[in-house]
């Protein structure tokens, strides 16, 4: 019994911790300009795949990572500064069509360059499971989880700590009081798309000894990152952290106990029941109308 | 309807009329069923989207819903083609009825979040339901009797799905230019100032959410039909954004756009399928030019430009 559902547990909070990144990455863009990005799937994706890519022609593991975490932070800018900003007083329909078109290409260019087949990951640090209750974890959940860790203890320290990352949050609540007290705007919209870009692709890269990847990976983890930001109220980055972790937990728990066919639909069953009852979500503010 | 609305739908009707008899070949001939298709469901998308202001992002699960009940109805429980298709419809709006209203308490990306979620949900249950759906190979749609006609040939499906365009852009046309259509652009201005002057803003989204969930659904058991095959595909994410990105690339609340905006988006694919695996980029890349360059649609841009001109 325990050892089960410590099981589901283990599982849960290992894809709930990519979801976690995903919708980190969906609120820093959402913060910084007000768009959902429905490109950023498609970070967690290349993140995987670049590695994969670079693996495979001999470069050192540590360099393969750092270049399929560069790369995507360098797709993010790019896709703010050619698409983004030039049509920023676009309706929010267009916007997202905006996004969906950038997502069609990436995940198009990797399709030619790299085909359609499934790529592993060896794990990063063997893979002799630890047994815990008579649950098994596997040492790639260790990574998943310490790295994801680091990461948001890291962001929290970047915006609640230093100059930089407070005039981002200045910039999200009002920007054009943000200018007039001398903040970059432009700036922090370059520093939101790439750490959206680089945090999906560590999430790519961590979770792909896992559950594989390939080229059209990140439509389903990136959708159910959207789902884990919207759990957790838009644009707020705890609400991002439980809201991935929360949605990977019933994720696991659902397809463990009741059907793992319908293992994709929960977190969207999750996502209508909160928004029914809480339209804006588990950690968002309360509903105010602008006139 | 005013007179260029009029003229509009007269060009509409000869090109209609003229088409069958231009195309080379039975495969132009079905390019332009499924433009067709995809313009009558565009015309009830873009009353939502483009009118009334509200996105949906999951329209595909009530096309979904249609095509099922015509493919399922008739072959597991020996229903007349016609009555599935009721069903299916009534099963739609039964369904956008009762989700419309804690779903239209939504706003912005929210109500993207819940059309998007209820989309999916609809798509997986097609998937995973394999004793009647057939599962992700899908399953086999009887031909479609009409009043003891049964309909076997390209051209008659083609004078069939003509008429209902036709009969399609001439409501709409009608509608938007109705109290009714009034209302529903008034609560996309400002919801509060429509209700300040009596609009009942729950009313008129309710009401052309349903009617939009009734077109897509009634167009689901007709393609269901005239393709003779259905897949969990018809409901997929990917064919709601396809939807949505017809009535955006097209024009938001243009009639004529929506029929611009489907012809282009059903032909794009045929033509691009000679660039072997480079469509799905350049499809991408269209999306985005078109929404960067010309973020209000195509026909309502190049109907400004024209107005400048005069």
């Amino acid at each position: 019994m325990l050892a089960q559902f410590l099981q589901f547990l283990f599982s849960g909070v290992t894809v709930g911790a990519t979801y976690a990144l995903a919708a980190l990455g969906f609120t820093l863009v959402y913060n910084a300009s007000h768009v959902i990005n429905f490109a950023q799937g498609e970070f967690i994706m290349l993140g995987g795949m670049l590695t994969v890519f670079f693996l495979a022609s001999g470069l050192p593991m540590p360099l393969a990572v750092a270049l399929a975490i560069l790369i995507p932070a360098a797709v993010g800018v790019l896709l703010e500064r050619f698409a983004i900003e030039p049509a920023k007083n676009a309706d929010v329909v267009a916007l997202i069509i905006i996004t969906i078109g950038a997502s069609l290409v990436i995940r198009g260019v990797v399709q030619i360059w790299l085909g359609k087949g499934t790529h592993a990951l060896p794990p990063f640090s063997g893979e002799t499971p630890i047994d815990l209750f008579g649950a098994t974890l596997r040492p790639q959940m260790l990574w998943v989880l310490g790295v994801t860790a680091a990461v948001v203890a890291s962001l929290w320290y970047f915006f609640s700590r230093t100059l930089a990352g407070k005039s981002i949050l200045a910039t999200s609540y009002n920007p054009l009081a943000a200018r007039l007290v001398g903040i970059d705007t432009s700036w922090v919209l370059f520093v939101s798309y790439a750490l959206a870009g680089a945090l999906g692709a560590i999430g790519g890269i961590l979770i792909t000894p896992i559950t594989l990847t390939s080229y059209d990976a990140g439509i389903m983890i990136g959708l159910k990152g959207f789902v884990a930001a919207v759990v957790g109220g838009l644009g707020s980055g705890l609400g991002a952290v439980v809201g991935g972790l929360f949605v990977g937990i019933v994720e696991a728990m659902a397809a463990g106990y009741l059907s793992s066919a319908y293992k994709d639909a929960v977190p969207f069953v999750l996502i209508l029941l909160i928004l029914f009852f809480r339209p804006r979500g588990l950690f968002g503010g309360k509903l105010t109308d602008r006139v | 309807m005013s007179r260029n609305s009029r003229i509009g739908l007269l060009i509409v009707i000869a090109v209609l009329a003229v088409l069958p008899f231009v195309l080379p070949n039975a495969y132009y001939l079905d390019v332009a069923i499924r433009m067709c298709i995809n313009a009558i469901v565009v015309l009830s998308l873009n009353m939502l989207i483009g009118f009334a202001g509200q996105i949906s992002l999951g329209h595909a699960g009530f096309l979904g819903i249609g095509a099922y009940a015509s493919a399922v109805l008739p072959t597991h429980y020996g229903w007349p083609p016609i009555a599935a298709l009721g069903a299916g419809a009534a099963v739609s709006g039964v369904l956008a009825l009762l989700v419309a209203r804690p779903i239209f308490a939504l706003r912005g990306h929210y109500l993207a979040m819940a059309t998007l979620g209820l989309g999916i949900i609809l798509a997986m249950i097609f998937r995973n339901e394999t004793a009647f759906t057939g599962g992700p190979d899908g399953i086999a749609v009887p031909t479609l009797g009409l009043f003891g006609y049964e309909l076997t040939t390209e051209k008659q499906w083609y004078w069939l799905i003509a008429a209902m365009l036709v009969a399609s852009i001439w409501a709409t046309l009608n509608l938007v230019d109705s109290p009714f259509g009034r209302a529903l652009r008034a609560l996309h201005g400002s919801e509060v100032a429509s209700q300040a002057v009596g609009v009942n803003i729950w009313h008129y989204k309710v009401a052309v959410f349903v009617l939009s969930a009734l077109g897509a659904s009634v167009m689901g058991s007709v393609t269901a039909h005239y393709v003779g095959f259905v897949t969990p595909n018809i409901a997929d994410f990917f064919h709601s954004i396809e939807l949505v990105t017809m009535v955006v690339v097209g024009g938001m609340a243009s009639v004529f756009g929506s029929l611009v905006g489907a012809v282009l988006l059903t032909g794009l694919p045929q033509a691009l399928a000679k660039f072997e695996g480079w469509e799905t980029v350049i499809f991408g890349a269209i999306l985005m030019l078109t929404m960067i360059f010309l973020p209000k649609g195509l026909v309502p841009t190049l109907a400004a430009r024209l107005r400048r001109g005069d």
